[in-house]
């Protein structure tokens, strides 16, 4: 067995384990904690798959960024645990039908996949020799990819105002002003008094 | 031999691993110790000076005063969480000097996407702190914590920003290579500190923003928040989140060396002996940053929070990303 193999298969048991506990721990913060370290474990396989620069990409944004905003709505949230697990057995064979229901649609979905011979050969393609993965990722994605490139940043900036209209409200909230407190200097800022004795200001 | 080929190279990684390590842990110490050195030359005081000629052992009488004393947690603390994040956190300040490199070779994995990786370490670092602050179950801790938190992220954008106009001029992502293509026949003036001037400084201080040094120290202001996610820890684990500090400084001034100044260039190629490119010139340039860090610490007063964001967001960022426009339209126009 080589390194590469060991590997894959620690980073695989690490990254379903973690999947797995993402749904079965208890409390919320610990929940999303498995789920960063099954990203990092994912970013581990793509590393060993070759393409360095998407794990790195993983590990950034969905990692350093993404599942921060989630950390930090969860460790907002006042979840009363025991609130949370009570009924849970009333409500379990549901959910269990439920969620056999969804699997064997997966499977059957899944199962009915075919890829065109053609593909196959494109699943297999190496970077050309002689240049590193970003840069054969960056030949392709602003070349011949452009246009889906750049109609996948209008989504996100839809997304983004979207979420700027739904939440921007125009409270009457006190601003700082930070060109005003720059421009101000001992003559505008200190006042001196004489007071006379015994009269107050 | 040649069919335990691969156990010899893993354990000369090994080797190489443990060297760079300890190298990096002595960094630590010389840190504290020339910090506080500098702090006192400053504040016209004397500094360390009783552990040890001249107070030198100081940094290891304080790591020994951590290690011999007893860890307390908080009872209403989250146990696991509160002992793991500050072992992530110097487990993740360690590891980006797996890429660093010190001299021409002299790294420990010369990847091509060296400079991504240490994005991508660095932004996890976020969550030593995170995690530090919500296990501490206590009010100061978590505040900090958000705040360190929005800092990091924020920073992280134009910190991404400047780099990227570096990586535009190198073409590479690798360290060594984005050394390499500073080596013109210039010498210092020929490193991109002068052709991108406005990033060195953008770099520079949102670097300090980035470790939570002085003067964005806001997740710590010992005013607003006592010390903010350290407060309860004690012992080894907050030896743990101090060493983290230092190793982020050291980290991020190597990177400015690597980035800006050259790396192990010298700045004057075409004299005989001195023009030579070696590691002192690296460690020289590495320390001068380190030296500006602390020289920032002792002479400027902390930003308000709502400063600081504002500086991120509306100051910084619209800078590099101008900048990064800028800088394409120029390579591309000149015909880079």
């Amino acid at each position: 067995m080589t390194a590469a193999a060991v590997f894959f298969y620690i980073f695989s048991a690490i990254m379903l384990a973690s999947a797995f506990m993402v749904i079965a721990a208890r409390n919320p913060v610990h929940s999303v904690l498995f789920l960063i370290l099954a990203f990092v474990n994912a970013a581990g396989l793509f590393l060993l798959a070759g393409a360095e620069f998407l794990g790195m990409i993983l590990i950034v944004v969905y990692v350093g960024a993404v599942a921060v905003l989630f950390l930090f709505v969860v460790m907002m949230l006042d979840v009363d645990f025991a609130e949370l697990k009570r009924g849970f057995l009333q409500v379990l064979p549901i959910g269990a039908v439920i969620g056999a229901i969804v699997a064997i649609e997966l499977i059957m979905v899944v199962g009915a996949w075919t890829t065109a011979p053609a593909n196959l050969i494109a699943i297999d393609a190496k970077a050309p020799a002689g240049i590193t993965n970003t840069q054969a990722l960056g030949q392709v994605l602003y070349t011949k990819y452009l246009l889906f490139f750049q109609a996948s940043g209008l989504v996100l900036l839809t997304a983004m105002i979207g979420a700027i209209v739904l939440t921007l409200r125009h409270k009457v909230v006190k601003r700082q002003s930070i060109e005003e407190q720059n421009a101000r200097t001992p003559e505008t800022a200190v006042e001196l008094k004489k007071v006379a004795s015994r009269a107050g200001v | 031999m040649t069919e335990h080929a691969w156990l010899w190279s893993v354990l000369w990684d090994l080797l190489k691993s443990l060297i760079l390590l300890g190298c990096v842990l002595i960094s630590t110490a010389v840190l504290i110790y020339g910090e506080r050195k500098v702090w006192g030359a400053v504040h016209l005081r004397r500094g360390p000076n009783v552990v040890g000629p001249w107070g030198v052992l100081q940094p290891f009488a304080d790591f020994a005063k951590f290690i011999l004393k007893e860890p307390i947690f908080p009872a209403g603390a989250n146990k696991v969480v509160f002992i793991l994040a500050p072992l992530v956190g110097v487990v993740l300040a360690m590891m980006a000097w797996a890429v660093i490199p010190v001299n021409e070779g002299w790294v420990v994995a010369d990847i091509n996407v060296g400079i991504l990786y240490i994005f991508a370490v660095s932004s996890l670092g976020v969550y030593s702190i995170i995690m530090a602050g919500w296990a501490s179950n206590s009010k100061y801790p978590f505040l900090s914590a958000l705040r360190a938190a929005a800092q990091m992220v924020s920073y992280e954008v134009s910190i991404g920003f400047v780099i990227v106009t570096v990586l535009l001029c190198a073409g590479s992502l690798n360290m060594s290579d984005i050394v390499r293509a500073q080596d013109t026949k210039y010498g210092l003036l020929g490193w991109y500190w002068l052709p991108l001037f406005p990033m060195f400084i953008i770099f520079f201080v949102s670097a300090l923003a980035e470790t939570n040094r002085p003067p964005f120290d806001l997740a710590e202001a010992e005013s607003e928040l006592v010390a903010g996610y350290t407060v309860e820890y004690g012992a080894s684990l907050f030896l743990l989140q101090f060493l983290t500090e230092l190793v982020a400084v050291l980290t991020m001034s190597s990177l400015t060396a690597i980035l800006f100044l050259g790396g192990w260039l010298s700045p004057f190629p075409w004299i005989p002996i001195i023009g030579a490119p070696s590691v002192f010139w690296f460690l020289i340039k590495a320390w001068g940053v380190v030296f500006m860090f602390s020289m920032t610490k002792a002479i400027v007063p902390r930003y308000r929070y709502d400063q600081l964001m504002r500086l991120g967001w509306k100051v910084f960022l619209p800078i590099s990303l101008a900048c990064v426009v800028i800088v394409a339209a120029v390579l591309k126009l000149s015909g880079h």
